[in-house]
């Protein structure tokens, strides 16, 4: 990237693989159990997560020398409540439809540890510009494991792919059904995302030994 | 030295000060945005209730409401009479009965007062006649409602469910198609007693055929979501047994 410096590169491509949030941090798990039964949802999710987290880090960061160290993290999720609910208000206001999808995330994105976790970790202690990278890199690497995690939820509990069928119809048996294939139920339910996550973690740490702790 | 941030008085002040700009900022917000806010409440009910009669612009398998610029048009030319119905069956006509909040009615009846029954009643082209009735009840994690429209005999003809924060995926999905769409053809009644739509797990008609089984098939994995819509069914509905009574004396 002839943009950004070899350091701000790296803090947006780190997150994505060698440091992600979910796998290596275990920062996010829990929306990640939680809301990928659905590819949509998954998606929804993490557009939710990259505009609050980037814009938080950039206000946790302007804040970083006047918060009091005794009472940071309730500042933190003060600002952090405070995004969310504006951005609440707003699109009630004027993107209602849009609300009523968003409405249900909004809880998981105020309790969402990645948000704090990155607070805390990274724009308490740097410039904005990088904090506002930080999150970025950071909301990237989260919505990538709840994409892929979404997919293969949706794909094996359900059959279908952002609500659109691809595997045939489960009821009338065309298509994969035909010839015995049964969706698995069992996807739809929350430990399955965590078997999900638990085999990335696996596939990544084969690949890269360094991320093996002893 | 001590830093200037790590001080008592600091922390406290800095405290008051954040509490007061962050609280000054959402109420302005909050009671800026009111009007509108509202507004759009208002609107969205239109469409809810038009969307239980037929009412709508569905495509495909997505449920999509009527726009909002059309709503209030179309509820007028579609909606006939909206009643206030009595716990025995006694309506009154109330233009303004769609406003009524059906959250308060029932705190209302839980404390010991007499909840107001808000019923639309709806005619289309053919002359066919919907009784749309509001209905509410506890999810997963918060509230959900519902538009329930039926026929004379109290056999459903649409419905709108909606909900505040069941998880997306699951819960959540009340309010699509395929669970919504069910419940067209379901009986409420059952040989002349009211039994209400039960959504049952492990039910024998997954393809819902048989329409007076009064049970739909539940959704994978939103067993308490489901729960919770047979619940507010059963509880809701029933009130309006005694006017639908009188409808056919």
């Amino acid at each position: 990237m002839g943009l950004l410096s070899k350091k701000d590169a790296a803090l947006i491509k780190d997150p994505l693989a060698d440091n992600n949030p979910i796998t290596i941090q275990v920062l996010g798990i829990c929306s990640a159990l939680a809301i990928t039964a659905e590819l949509e949802a998954s998606i929804v999710m993490s557009i939710s997560v990259l505009f609050v987290l980037g814009v938080g880090n950039v206000v946790i960061s302007l804040m970083r020398n006047i918060i009091p160290s005794k009472i940071r993290i309730i500042v933190q999720l003060i600002v952090v409540a405070t995004l969310v609910i504006i951005v609440d208000l707003v699109l009630k206001a004027f993107a209602y439809e849009l609300s009523k999808t968003l409405s249900v995330f909004v809880g998981l994105i105020i309790t969402n540890c990645i948000i704090m976790g990155r607070f805390e970790a990274f724009a308490l202690g740097n410039g904005p510009w990088k904090s506002f990278l930080d999150g970025i890199g950071n909301s990237l690497g989260y919505a990538v494991i709840l994409i892929i995690v979404g997919f293969f939820r949706e794909l094996l509990g359900s059959g279908t792919l952002l609500g659109i069928p691809v595997l045939g119809d489960p009821i009338e048996k065309t298509g994969l059904y035909a010839l015995g294939y049964e969706n698995n139920g069992f996807m739809l339910l929350s430990p399955m995302a965590l078997i999900v996550v638990g085999i990335i973690i696996w596939i990544q740490r084969t690949r890269n030994k360094d991320l093996v702790e002893d | 030295m001590e830093k200037r941030t790590d001080k008592n008085s600091y922390t406290i002040i800095f405290a008051i000060a954040m509490v007061l700009v962050v609280g000054a900022l959402l109420a302005y917000l909050a009671s800026s945005l009111k009007p509108t806010i509202t507004e759009n409440e208002r609107l969205e009910k239109q469409q809810n209730i038009l969307y239980a009669m037929g009412i709508n612009e569905n495509e495909g398998t997505s449920a999509n409401f009527v726009s909002t610029d059309d709503a209030p048009e179309l509820f007028d030319k579609y909606i006939k009479q909206q009643l206030v119905v009595d716990y025995n069956g006694q309506a009154t006509e109330n233009d303004q009965a769609y406003l009524i909040d059906v959250k308060k009615e029932q705190a209302k009846a839980k404390d010991g007062g007499v909840r107001q029954l808000p019923l639309f009643v709806g005619e289309d082209e053919k002359g066919k006649k919907y009784y749309i009735a509001p209905i509410r009840g506890k999810g997963l994690w918060d509230a959900i409602w519902a538009y329930v429209a039926m026929d004379e005999n109290m056999i459903v003809q649409g419905a709108y469910f909606d909900h505040k924060g069941e998880t997306p995926g699951l819960g959540a999905n009340i309010k699509q198609r395929f669970f919504m769409d069910d419940f067209i053809g379901e009986h409420l009644m059952s040989n002349g007693t009211f039994k209400g739509i039960n959504v049952a797990k492990g039910n024998a008609d997954p393809k819902n055929n048989d329409k007076t089984d009064n049970e739909v098939d539940a959704i994978a994995g939103a067993t308490i979501t489901g729960d919770g819509v047979s619940a507010m069914i059963r509880k809701d509905l029933k009130l309006y047994v005694p006017y639908f009574k009188n409808l056919k004396q």
